[in-house]
């Protein structure tokens, strides 16, 4: 278990700016959110804080290292990210096998044969599948796939790119639930990005809610139902999303 | 009062596939808001799709698909040309695809008028921007001149049902109108056309994946599982859906301040592909 420090990170693109000095601390072992508006610098936080993206200004620790200082094959060996459309994410060409063997293969882990199936059954697929395409998978199983890739390197922290927001209610209630069973095992630190407040609030001990690229106020789970937000941006957020949940 | 639309045992099973999307859909729309709900893949688009005749290569067969007096199975295109836009309109998902980019957001919008109006530019123009102050936009003039792109979500969404609605139709079909949008936005987008739909008197079918959102926003709800309707009742009465494939998709949602146990999950059955008065 590691825990994640990110502090004063900024980034530009061109002449606009899009993180303002962004700070906040995840602890080992805890799953985070990140809520906001499209636009607002969510996911551009994971990519600059797993290195995707490597322009940007402040310092990401995750563990005791810098990720900048991390050799490559630690910083993957750390962090794994799964990405929000499993129909993007995943090789169409390549099967099951050569998506999940590949980073085995390039870390040069022994035994991969075993840890193929353990992955799958870690995420309850079966074995079987490793001989599929993308294409022969439906939406749920593709982020399960998606998923299995993430662990098989046996990360510390999983960065989840709004993991279910391409899915269905009832597919994305099976993802939900795998994502809180691995955490338990295998003690995952989780940082989440999500445009959906009831997923973070079923998900996430915590949440930080960004606007215009910029952390407006970090907040306890708790705070959603118990009125804890004390910047007008936050209440705005959660009450609009409370509203429409009982609006509905 | 008579129905707007009157779907009779619809089938629709598009060019190469081996089975059919939709199968044997009824129903029967008046002046009220009616819900299709399901999961990607159950064939609730291809229903509205069908329903605009914008469908060329499937095989379409229906005992009856009436809307108004126009027959749509047989109605040639020609007609067809004449209602679509005009006495029935759609509403897309996402307004960045469905706006044309390099088009003033205004112009679209007059432009859609006056393909079925004969009027001149300006009472289009003047048309156009009394629609953009009904969907609440408050700056009418000034969007009227703005390109799409530099337009939010929200605000490309309500050029969309302004575009949709300058025509006065009669149904309109809103294909996941507020997936795209922003929680904070999602509402009003909502309110607006949920206002406009009631005192215009139109009738509403609204495609969803979300429940609760067809739950607030409809009359009554179809809910549709591989390409058949599993059960229809009254939006009120969601709550006591007696299929058990409506119950699972409401108890799978995530709600803010729940129990935070372990969501219940689907467990699919081969009897769900059967409509619900026949397992009795």
């Amino acid at each position: 278990m590691k825990p994640i420090i990110i502090d004063r990170l900024s980034i530009s693109f061109g002449p606009i700016r899009v993180l303002h000095d962004v700070s906040f601390d995840v602890t080992a072992g805890e799953c985070f959110g990140l809520v906001g508006e499209s636009g607002s610098g969510k996911s551009t936080i994971l990519r600059c804080a797993s290195m995707l993206t490597d322009i940007w200004d402040g310092t990401v620790r995750i563990g005791e290292h810098d990720v900048r200082k991390m050799p490559v094959a630690e910083r993957c060996r750390t962090v794994q990210m799964v990405f929000q459309d499993p129909y993007g994410s995943l090789h169409p060409r390549h099967s099951i096998r050569t998506a999940l063997d590949e980073g085995l293969r390039i870390n040069g882990f022994d035994d991969r044969e075993a840890r193929l199936a353990q992955a799958m059954r870690d995420v309850g697929l079966p074995v079987e599948f490793l001989d599929r395409y993308p294409h022969q998978l439906s939406g749920g199983q593709r982020q399960r796939v998606a998923i299995a890739r993430a662990l098989i390197l046996e990360p510390d922290v999983l960065f989840l790119d709004e993991p279910t927001s391409a899915l269905d209610v009832s597919v994305q209630a099976e993802v939900l639930n795998l994502l809180v069973r691995l955490q338990q095992e295998k003690g995952f630190t989780y940082l989440m990005v999500s445009h959906d407040l009831a997923v973070v609030d079923h998900m996430c001990d915590r949440f930080a809610i960004m606007q215009h690229g910029r952390i407006v106020e970090v907040l306890d789970r708790d705070a959603i139902t118990g009125g804890g937000a004390t910047q007008p941006y936050a209440k705005q957020l959660i009450d609009a999303s409370l509203e429409y949940e009982r609006a509905i | 009062m008579d129905p707007v639309l009157d779907i009779q045992r619809l089938s629709i099973r598009y060019a190469g596939a081996p089975a059919p999307a939709v199968r044997d859909v009824s129903f029967t729309l008046g002046r009220e808001r009616l819900g299709i709900v399901g999961e990607s893949g159950s064939g609730k688009s291809t229903v509205g799709r069908a329903i605009m005749r914008l469908l060329d290569t499937a095989e379409i067969t229906a005992d009856r698909m009436q809307f108004e007096e126009v027959d749509l199975l047989n109605a040639p295109e020609r007609k067809m040309l004449d209602v679509r836009g005009k006495r029935m309109s759609m509403i897309l998902q996402d307004p960045k695809f469905s706006l044309n980019p390099i088009q003033r957001c205004g112009h679209q919008i007059a432009e859609a008028y006056r393909t079925h109006v004969r009027c001149s530019k300006s009472e289009a123009r003047a048309r156009a921007i009394a629609m953009l102050e009904q969907v609440h936009i408050r700056d009418p003039e000034r969007v009227y001149d703005l390109y799409p792109h530099e337009v939010s979500g929200g605000m490309g969404q309500r050029v969309m049902i302004a575009m949709m609605l300058l025509t006065d139709p009669d149904l309109v079909i809103a294909d996941e109108p507020t997936s795209a949008l922003d929680v904070t936005v999602r509402l009003q987008v909502l309110r607006i056309l949920d206002g406009l739909v009631r005192d215009k008197g139109i009738g509403l079918i609204m495609i969803s994946h979300d429940l609760n959102l067809v739950r607030a926003f409809c009359d009554r709800v179809l809910i549709m599982y591989a390409g058949r309707v599993v059960e229809a009742l009254d939006a009120r009465d969601l709550d006591n859906a007696q299929h058990p494939y409506s119950r699972g998709l409401l108890a799978a949602q995530p709600r803010i301040g729940g129990t935070r146990e372990p969501l219940p999950v689907l467990a699919r059955q081969d009897s769900w592909l059967e409509p619900l008065e026949a397992q009795a």
